[in-house]
Parts: C-alpha cells; structure tokens; sequence
C-alpha cells in the first residue's frame, strides 16, 4: 500500500468499516511508514478531542426557556395535520 | 489502532410510541422528543450559524416545523435523522438571511488549497488537554472547526460529534454515500492539519495561540 492509499482509507479504517483485507494492508503499512503513523494518530486525536469538547452546551435555563415556546407555540396550534 | 464508533444508539421503539403520540397531538409526549435532542439541535445549529441567538431561533423553529410536519414524518428512518434535516435546512436559511449577498449551500464546491497532502507529521506531545486552559482549548476548537467550509463543517458535526452514521448523514444532508465519505475525509484532515500547527507553535515555545 502507498502513502496516498492509506490516506484513502483512513476514514474507513477509523470507522471500523474496512474489509479484513485492506486493514492488514493498512497495518502493515502503519508499522514502518512513522508519517503515516503520525497521521493516522493526530486524526484519531483530533475527533477525539472535538468529541470530548462539549462545543455549544445548552445552558439548563436557556434550555427550559426554548422548550416552554416550543410547547407554548405547538398547543397552539391543531395537532398535526395529514 | 483502535477505531472510533459513533457513540449514539437510541431505543428505536420508545421513541416511535412518542411520536406515534405526537402524531395524535399529544404535546407532552413531543415534550419528551424535544427534550431527548433539544441539545443535538442547539449543537448542530451552533456549528452551522456560528451564532447562538440564530441558533436558539433555529432549536425553536425546528421543533415547531418537524411537529406541524410529523403526519409526513415516515416511520421507517430515525426521527432524529429527520429532525437533523429539517434543522439544517432551517439553520442554512438563518444563514442566508444573514448574508444575502452569499449564496449558501452545502453543495458549495470548496476550492481550497490541496489539503488532502498532510504537512504536519509531528505527534502532539505532549497532549493538548496539558498545554491550554480547558477556555483556550474550546477557543481553538472552535475556531479550526468554523474555518472549514459549510459542506465539511455539517459532515464533520454530524458524523464525528454528533455521532450520525454515513447513511443517516447522507439522508439528513441530502448528499450522497460517497460525498459523505469524501467531505468527512477532507474535513478530518483538514482540523488535524490545523490544530497540529498550533499545537506544534506552542510545544516549541512559539507562544503564539
């Protein structure tokens, strides 16, 4: 496998969604191509790190302030319609 | 290497007696949707807008449409799935509003430098979480993520953060299979790329944030 194949798969392989096959190939070429390694790595780390970062929490009073218009304004109206 | 799964999976069932409620008129059984994702949308419209006051109005108008909407919701894909596509849609039309002079769309064709070539090839070590204050981290993250272009950024929250799969990403977005797979790829690379260069500066001492 080159360099520009491993990066063609990268995202399947961090899925979990490579066939057995590929991912030897894949493996096989993490364990003596050190950039690819260093690539594959910082990219796990990298939706790590986002998935971790709680971005935009909803703030628990701003949060019931959205839900009670949102229920004010579906009583409103009739239910919903075919 | 191990791999990464999307970290949502739902009981399908409860969810469609709710629904199947809703449909009825019950709004307390709505109540119980808009509770169970209220915070996805808020995060989504967030990411998408990249402004609260537009996102609080997309939580709103996205919960009204999907209940004024639910007779056509079809009960064979995931009510989060479609609720996602409608607050996309609701948050991409805040957006235009906010800049009629730009056309915005998801299928916007991105030209950009060739950013599937990594450049960085430094680990980061020490870990990020050491280097910055948890307030600095958020900054750069959230800066690297509204950087990308609007047809990544969605890909990348939907499938990375908020945890969609392909398929589901590919119905919420109106894309295809491939296009999903493409943009996450590029989006992926491209927030490494970026947050490997500052995490690089401040591990040499640069200081620079």
């Amino acid at each position: 496998m080159k360099c520009s194949e491993f990066l063609t798969e990268l995202t399947s392989y961090l899925d979990g969604a490579l066939d057995e096959t590929t991912k030897v190939e894949l493996e096989s070429h993490l364990s003596w191509c050190h950039n690819c390694y260093v690539v594959c790595d910082t990219t796990k780390k990298t939706i790590e790190i986002y998935r971790d970062s709680n971005l935009y929490e909803l703030p628990e009073d701003l949060r019931d302030k959205l839900r009670n218009a949102i229920v004010q304004r579906c009583s409103e109206r009739d239910k919903p319609s075919p | 290497m191990g791999t990464i799964q999307p970290n949502i999976s739902e009981p399908v069932s409860e969810e469609l007696l709710l629904v199947q409620a809703a449909k009825r008129g019950d709004v307390a059984a709505y109540e119980q949707l808009v509770r169970r994702y209220d915070r996805n949308v808020f995060r989504i419209a967030n990411h998408i807008t990249k402004n609260r006051e537009d996102a609080e109005d997309v939580v709103q108008d996205a919960f009204l449409k999907a209940y004024e909407n639910l007779a056509k919701f079809q009960e064979q894909s995931k009510f989060y799935t479609w609720l996602v596509r409608i607050a996309v849609n609701e948050a991409l039309m805040k957006l235009r509003k906010r800049r009629p002079e730009r056309t915005v769309s998801l299928d916007e064709d991105i030209k950009t430098e060739d950013d599937s070539v990594p450049r960085e090839v430094a680990d980061w070590s020490p870990n990020p979480e050491q280097m910055y204050s948890q307030s600095e981290l958020r900054e750069i993250l959230t800066k690297t993520v509204q950087g990308l272009p609007a047809g990544f950024r969605t890909v990348f929250v939907l499938r990375d953060m908020e945890g969609l799969s392909t398929e589901e990403t590919a119905e919420a977005l109106d894309l295809s299979i491939p296009a999903v797979k493409s943009r996450l790829l590029r989006a992926r690379l491209q927030l490494r790329e970026r947050l490997s260069r500052y995490f690089q500066k401040r591990a040499s001492g640069d200081g620079e944030k």
